[in-house]
């Protein structure tokens, strides 16, 4: 199966405000999904601009914008796409 | 997910740096309380309207004015703004303290007490009233009660419940303060004792609405940059261990920001422990029995204010702040010098030595966010002079110890260095320190750190 892609953007203001935590994501995935992705650190999207900067930190799965980016939200778009 | 008070103050820093390079904070200051916390939004607190006093006042203190210091409730942020921009220099702080008590902000939690919670079963062994040394529990209605006037707090009983049903709540910034600096004044507002606060910031790290707030210079480095000011920054060592990238990468980014040199304080720390290893051979020759380490300026302020006695041991080796200044000085004679790290008693050294500013991570990284300055995308800079290993490594716990025990490999000595490390101030080491100073001395080389684990942990890192 082709592995889906997952982008975290790891430009300063994302990297403060939260992505710092994913940078490990890869190992630390649930047993179901690991293995299914292939990570990659970004420069900033440009999705942090004046008024979306409460949304970082931002990251794409598969090309879905997922805003305030946690691991567990990650991982429920993971399972999400992987049902579809 | 990043804890929520972190995000806000992290927020809040890159709205600030990136309105000022816009050239528009003064007109945007007084908007952001109510941009950040509009009328049909949520709220962290009660209300948006309690949400936007507590974000005026942060935005008072990134101006560098403290909340203590606000005469007139209806003053404009815009007009705290003008008079920052026209000072010389950021407040002197000696006298005063870099952190205090954001009034709006602080929830102000009851004090600590015993509390038996509905999950008492009121069972037959009772275990709380037959162990509690002062007789202050029986069961009244099958249910175990407190009586507060002989309660001493000692928490037994909640060690003790099958049902973990008695718990002792604590307020969480005065259970940090390893002076007891912090605490509730009779109005019922908790407020930092200046006599006492040695300005360690684990308030600061500690308080759940992070109602401790830290008097910032970001806005004098900010300016003095935009005016093509000569400034150097001086990375301190800690920044290694904040998964921020690497260091070559770092320099790059943060000489972007318009400073004239970027340098290590690792450099100055090499200093350190030359002058550090010498101080001990003449003191240990000369027959002194202790020296302890200074490069910890929260530990320096604890024996200045609570244990004179422990003076005469501790180094007269300046730290690697002060080094490193005079190194960015040496080969940029006329700069000013900025420290950035982890540390909130920095600011107190650094003002007593003519540190021009000091910087924490954060607002670093808000430099650089704003700026849209990203550490990946920086090619590595060329550092001319790495330094060593065992100086970068002061940033870590028992790190000049080891510095200090390989410098001195290089001599042959009468004396043989025990070393003891005291790895985070609390009320128990305080206590420890106290015995050593009446004279039971725990070794001859004592190295201590206020922040467990060593500045790395500080309370203005990265990691959290
Ligand atoms: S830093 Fe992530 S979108 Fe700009």
């Amino acid at each position: 199966m082709k592995k889906m892609q997952l982008e975290i953007c790891c430009g300063t203001t994302c990297y403060m405000l939260g992505a710092n935590r994913l940078l490990n994501i890869e190992n630390e995935m649930p047993s179901d999904l690991r293995g299914k992705t292939d990570v990659r650190a970004l420069p900033c999207m440009g999705l942090c601009n004046e008024k979306e900067l409460a949304g970082a930190p931002y990251v794409k799965l598969n090309g879905h914008v997922i805003e305030n980016a946690t691991a567990e939200k990650i991982y429920a778009k993971m399972r999400e796409l992987l049902e579809a | 997910m990043i804890d929520g008070s972190v995000f806000l103050r992290r927020e809040l820093m890159i709205r600030f740096v990136r309105a000022f390079n816009n050239g528009s904070l003064e007109t945007e200051l007084d908007r952001f309380p109510v941009e950040m916390r509009p009328r049909q939004g949520n709220s962290s607190r009660c209300c948006i309207y309690h949400d936007r006093a507590v974000i005026k006042y942060r935005l008072m203190n990134l101006l560098g004015f403290s909340c203590e210091e606000e005469t007139d409730e209806a003053r404009t942020l815009a007009s705290y703004y003008r008079e920052a921009m026209t000072r010389e220099k950021p407040a002197d702080i000696t006298g005063r303290l870099p952190l205090s008590v954001c009034e709006a902000g602080c929830s102000e939690c009851p004090s600590s007490q015993v509390v038996i919670t509905g999950n008492c079963r009121g069972c037959f062994s009772r275990p709380c009233m037959y162990n509690c040394p002062k007789g202050a529990i029986s069961v009244v209605n099958q249910v175990s009660t407190i009586d507060y006037t002989k309660c001493i707090k000692c928490g037994k009983c909640t060690s003790v419940c099958p049902y973990h049903a008695i718990v002792k709540t604590t307020v969480p910034c005065e259970t940090a303060c390893p002076t007891g600096a912090i605490h509730k004044d009779n109005d019922g507002h908790t407020r930092i004792n200046g006599e006492k606060c040695i300005s360690c910031g684990k308030c600061f790290a500690k308080c759940p609405f992070s109602a401790i707030l830290e008097r910032s210079q970001l806005l004098d480095v900010l300016k003095a940059l935009k005016n093509g000011e000569k400034v150097v920054a001086m990375l301190a060592p800690a920044l290694m261990s904040q998964d921020a990238g690497p260091i070559e990468q770092l320099f790059t980014a943060v000489s972007r920001l318009g400073f004239t040199d970027v340098i290590e304080v690792a450099l100055g720390a090499e200093e350190t422990t030359a002058a550090e290893a010498a101080e001990f051979r003449e003191k240990m020759n000369a027959g002194e029995k202790l020296m302890t380490t200074s490069c910890c300026p929260a530990y320096v302020e604890l024996v200045r204010k609570f244990i004179p006695d422990f003076r005469q041991y501790v180094s007269t080796t300046p730290s690697p702040m002060v080094f490193a200044a005079g190194i960015a000085r040496r080969k940029h004679p006329g700069c000013k010098v900025v420290f950035v790290g982890p540390c909130v008693a920095k600011r107190v050294e650094a003002c007593r030595n003519g540190i021009d500013w000091v910087l924490s991570f954060e607002e670093l990284f808000a430099m650089l966010a704003g700026k849209n300055i990203d550490v990946i995308s920086c090619e590595p800079w060329p550092i001319p002079r790495p330094a060593i290993d065992r100086a970068r490594n002061f940033a870590k716990s028992c790190g000049v110890t080891e510095a200090v025990i390989s410098e001195l490999g290089g001599f042959a000595d009468d004396f043989k260095l025990e070393a003891k490390a005291i790895d985070g101030i609390d009320r128990k080491t305080v206590t420890t320190l106290k015995m050593y100073a009446s004279g039971k001395l725990p070794a001859n080389f004592l190295e201590v750190m206020c922040c467990q684990g060593g500045c790395v942990n500080g309370p203005c890192s990265l990691r959290k």
